[in-house]
């Protein structure tokens, strides 16, 4: 209720007096904060200029003779319908005016189209509704083990549901952020594993879809470290403004140690498979999985929704175990469920599935161990 | 069979059959051409009704109304329903009731397959909204219904979307030829082509569109049927199928729908500012010159609503260059509506306000997409709220206005009374008013960086979305305003109309009686 009255509050002071002190009144695009992203700020601050003028005089015009030519003020009807002269000339006026607005557009294009010599490469897939990123081999790394990570929406559903008052970046937060050196080349991979969805981050002025079976790319170079953030702009179902993208660029040595600690990590969550798991240490890093990976579709609790099958005592997660890995790990074709077997280590898989089969009054008492859904990916 | 309405001294005429007959069997251009109108505007208010869900979620951050899954099937339905059951039956009834009245014509060339085009609508809509009612819900995939997502992924109800629009597009196909053969066959004597009026000139092209895309657009949905029902893998790429060619395809017909959806409106205005200005149009010819170039490049620019899918730079160039070219025959049609005003001696009715408005607006409609057309640009405009902004600002006040215009225009002659015009210019200075406050902040909106499509958005957007919000419900609250305005003219609670209601209107239409009689034209008229 005071949110209510604040916000109308802000919007009345907002129009009528206009003081922009009390919200957000972004107009206009943000010149961004990489060359490429200026450039673009350029051309679209040309083109509304050429706009503008075009629209004051032909509205000039038009709103002289508004004015002017009433019948209401006694004015008498011109006779004249037709000036070949003037036809030409308001056909090559605005065709030059266009010819030279192609140029600088032209020369933007082809600089951002040129993709070599990128000195980071980062595969980026999406997924119904999170982003993958996968850091690949380059210069400089050859002979590390290659290491990635999912990226997901952080802000809680109490403050989606305004159960809880919304942080500053409410939607525009990420668990695991893209990392990135200031000042290198970084060429982004992208491609999706589902639907179409779209990478976008304003203030690189970069926005390439990310498409299943095909590979795009596009690069920027930041100079400032920071943090930038954008969302998947291309709709992409249920949770479509649900997968924002956050990048923080970092100088470079933060970055190198950033990689080696993700790498040392990687080769850790690679030792879990052989550890030998107990039911509750499986349950208790399910749950932590299952929010992150099912949670979307199959509900906090497990009880579905929509096309999305409950998982509260249904035979699926009660019967045949087997069964229950193949689905997750493989997925089931045509429908929404995704393979994650791609998409979570050994440890997460037999941690969800374990979990799965043990919560919400689903007391199987089963488990699965990471070593035998190692050794089920590998028959 | 009576000949109750026929006091025309045309008396081997018959009038309208009596009861629900009437409106069943009728091959007359009027009543289909009014059933169209009626049928146009209910679905008007539908797809606006979902618009208002829209706007009611998206009024505060957070999600407060509907869940993102029915916001989803909120915004692809108020799309198919604007699109085809709204803008386009509207200038189809236009067509309907105008054509043969303006060409000197008795009825449509084909009278029958009229009738059949026209009950083909109720039907494929009765399907597409029964979508909402099954299971797993209506089409949740945007109006554009991109593969995979409305393929693999879609609902349930997938199947019957692509069966309406089928059956919407056999409607659409039959209802162009019945235009085309009207137009080239039963102008009376003496009206050669380049004397048309130009409402006549412009259906005739967005005819031909017609022709030429819906069928495009029944294959891309076919093929969708197949992916869905029959294991194949056009648009899957598991199967070795390509998503971006559904892309390809559906724009293929997609761009040109654009132009099927604003070409009448042209004609609608170029015959309204003419008669209130007391002015003859200025540069008839190069105006239908123009319409046939923006038909003609409306085919080669598709993939500029795909510049961020990755397509070859020389393609992005191409289709770059081949989209601002459009600018320069859409400029000459907006020169020549100012220069029609320029000297003129206007007058403001309801049809020049509406009309004045549509000039002004979709001309800024038309600066948003030639900003749009700048390939680096886009990538910064795509998919946000700035070309959400564009197109309404090109089909709201361009084919909405366009048909309200149109509606006033000919109200007197459709219904021989006079419509209420304080009440028609309240109902344009609230359309105007609310339009401009719905649509303009969303210009701002994505430049900022809002995606489109999203029920919940951040924080630093909420100020313009709530302006936007009221200017919506404003707008949507005053269309029932048009509603009473129209059923008081029907109802003839007004004054009597004159045959020539508008003192500096010209065309065949103008010449019989108001109302229009059953039959108009037995003889033809002849023209200078």
């Amino acid at each position: 209720m005071h949110v209510h009255v604040k916000r109308a509050g802000a919007l009345i002071a907002g129009t009528l007096l206009s003081a922009p002190a009390l919200a957000d009144w972004t107009m206009n695009m943000s010149p961004g904060v990489t060359e490429t992203s200026n450039q673009v700020f350029d051309l679209h601050m040309t083109i509304l200029w050429i706009c503008v003028v075009i629209g004051v005089v032909v509205f000039g015009v038009m709103f002289w003779s508004i004015f002017a030519h009433r019948k209401s003020k006694g004015h008498q009807p011109a006779h004249f319908h037709e000036n070949t002269v003037v036809e030409i000339l308001w056909t090559i006026i605005p065709f030059a005016i266009l010819v030279i607005m192609a140029i600088p557009a032209t020369a933007t294009l082809v600089d951002m189209y040129d993709t070599t010599e990128a000195e980071v490469d980062i595969k980026v897939t999406g997924y119904q509704w999170r982003w993958r990123y996968e850091y690949l081999e380059n210069p400089g790394t050859e002979g590390d083990p290659e290491f990635g990570f999912f990226s997901n929406l952080s802000t809680s559903r109490d403050e989606i549901y305004n159960r809880m008052d919304k942080n500053e970046n409410y939607l525009l937060d990420v668990d695991n952020p893209m990392v990135v050196p200031v000042g290198k080349k970084v060429r982004l991979l992208l491609t999706a594993n589902d639907v179409i969805h779209s990478w976008w981050v304003p203030e690189f002025a970069i926005k390439k879809d990310a498409i299943p079976g095909f590979i795009n790319e596009v690069w920027f170079k930041v100079d400032e470290p920071g943090i930038y953030r954008g969302q998947c702009t291309e709709l992409c179902g249920k949770d479509h403004g649900f997968m924002p993208v956050v990048v923080e660029a970092v100088p470079e040595e933060e970055y190198t140690q950033w990689a080696a600690n993700l790498r040392e990590a990687a080769e850790k969550e690679r030792e879990l498979t052989q550890k030998d798991w107990t039911l509750e240490e499986l349950v208790e890093r399910g749950e932590g999985v299952y929010a992150t990976s099912c949670a979307a579709c199959h509900g906090d609790d497990g009880s579905g929704g929509g096309p999305f099958p409950s998982l509260r005592g249904t035979p699926v997660v009660t019967e045949d175990i087997d069964a229950h890995m193949d689905i997750v790990v493989n997925g089931v074709s045509g429908t929404a469920m995704q393979a994650f077997g791609s998409q979570l280590s050994e440890a997460d898989l037999a941690a969800v599935i374990t979990y799965e089969r043990n919560a919400w009054g689903n007391n199987t008492g089963e488990m699965v161990t990471p070593k035998e859904v190692f050794d089920y990916k590998n028959q | 069979m009576s000949a109750v309405a026929d006091t025309h001294a045309q008396d081997h005429h018959h009038g309208p059959a009596k009861g629900i007959t009437r409106w069943l069997l009728t091959t007359n251009h009027k009543d289909i051409g009014s059933m169209y109108l009626i049928f146009s505007f209910a679905m008007f208010l539908l797809g606006g009704s979902m618009a208002m869900v829209i706007r009611a979620e998206l009024f505060q951050p957070g999600l407060q109304i509907v869940e993102p899954e029915f916001f989803n099937q909120m915004t692809t339905m108020h799309g198919l329903i604007m699109v085809f059951g709204a803008v386009m039956p509207a200038f189809v009834g236009l067509a309907n009731w105008m054509l043969p009245l303006m060409v000197g014509a008795p009825d449509m060339a084909l009278p029958r397959m009229n009738n059949w085009s026209f009950w083909l609508l109720p039907a494929a809509f009765l399907m597409l909204v029964s979508t909402l009612f099954m299971q797993g819900g209506a089409p949740n995939f945007g109006w554009t219904f991109y593969a995979p997502l409305s393929t693999t992924y879609g609902p349930p109800s997938t199947t019957f979307f692509i069966f309406a629009i089928h059956i919407m597009g056999v409607s659409s196909i039959m209802g162009a030829i019945n235009v085309i053969a009207t137009i080239l066959n039963m102008r009376a004597p003496g009206m050669t082509l380049m004397k048309m009026p130009l409402f006549v000139w412009t259906w005739l092209i967005t005819a031909f569109l017609l022709i030429a895309v819906m069928p495009v657009l029944a294959g891309v949905v076919t093929m969708m049927l197949m992916d869905i029902n029959f294991g194949t893998s056009f648009f899957d790429a598991a199967g070795g199928g390509d998503p971006v060619l559904f892309q390809h395809v559906f724009w293929f017909f997609g761009h040109p729908e654009v132009y099927i959806m604003i070409l009448p409106a042209f004609g609608v205005v170029s015959h309204i500012i003419p008669a209130f200005a007391r002015k003859k149009l200025f540069g008839y010819a190069s105006m239908v010159y123009a319409v046939g170039a923006i038909a003609l490049l409306s085919f080669l620019v598709w993939a500029h609503h795909m510049f961020t899918v990755g397509i070859p730079i020389f393609g992005q160039l191409f289709f770059m260059y081949a989209t601002m070219l459009i600018a320069v025959p859409t400029g000459v049609k907006v020169f020549n509506w100012v220069a029609t005003m320029f000297r003129g001696s206007m007058t403001f009715e309801a049809p020049m306000l509406f009309s004045v408005a549509f000039v002004i607006l979709f001309t800024i409609g038309g600066f948003s997409g030639l900003m749009l057309a700048i390939a680096p640009a886009d990538f910064q405009y795509h998919d946000t709220y700035f070309v959400v902004a564009h197109f309404h600002y090109v089909l709201v006040p361009g084919a909405i206005f366009g048909i309200f215009a149109a509606a006033y225009y000919w109200l007197p002659k459709w219904t021989g009374t006079m419509y209420d015009e304080t009440l028609a210019k309240t109902h344009f200075w609230l359309s105007f008013i609310g339009m401009n406050l719905a649509f303009f902040p969303m210009h701002f909106l994505g430049l900022a960086g809002m995606p489109r499509r999203i029920p919940d958005y951040a924080l630093q957007f909420a100020d313009f979305n709530m302006i936007s919000s009221i200017g919506a419900f404003m707008f949507g609250v005053t269309q029932l305003l048009f509603l009473f305005i129209v059923v008081k003219c029907a109802r003839g609670h007004g004054e009597k109309a004159a045959a020539k209601p508008w003192e500096g209107a010209e065309g065949l239409e103008w010449t019989v009686p108001s109302p229009a009689p059953y039959h108009t034209f037995a003889t033809p008229p002849e023209v200078k």
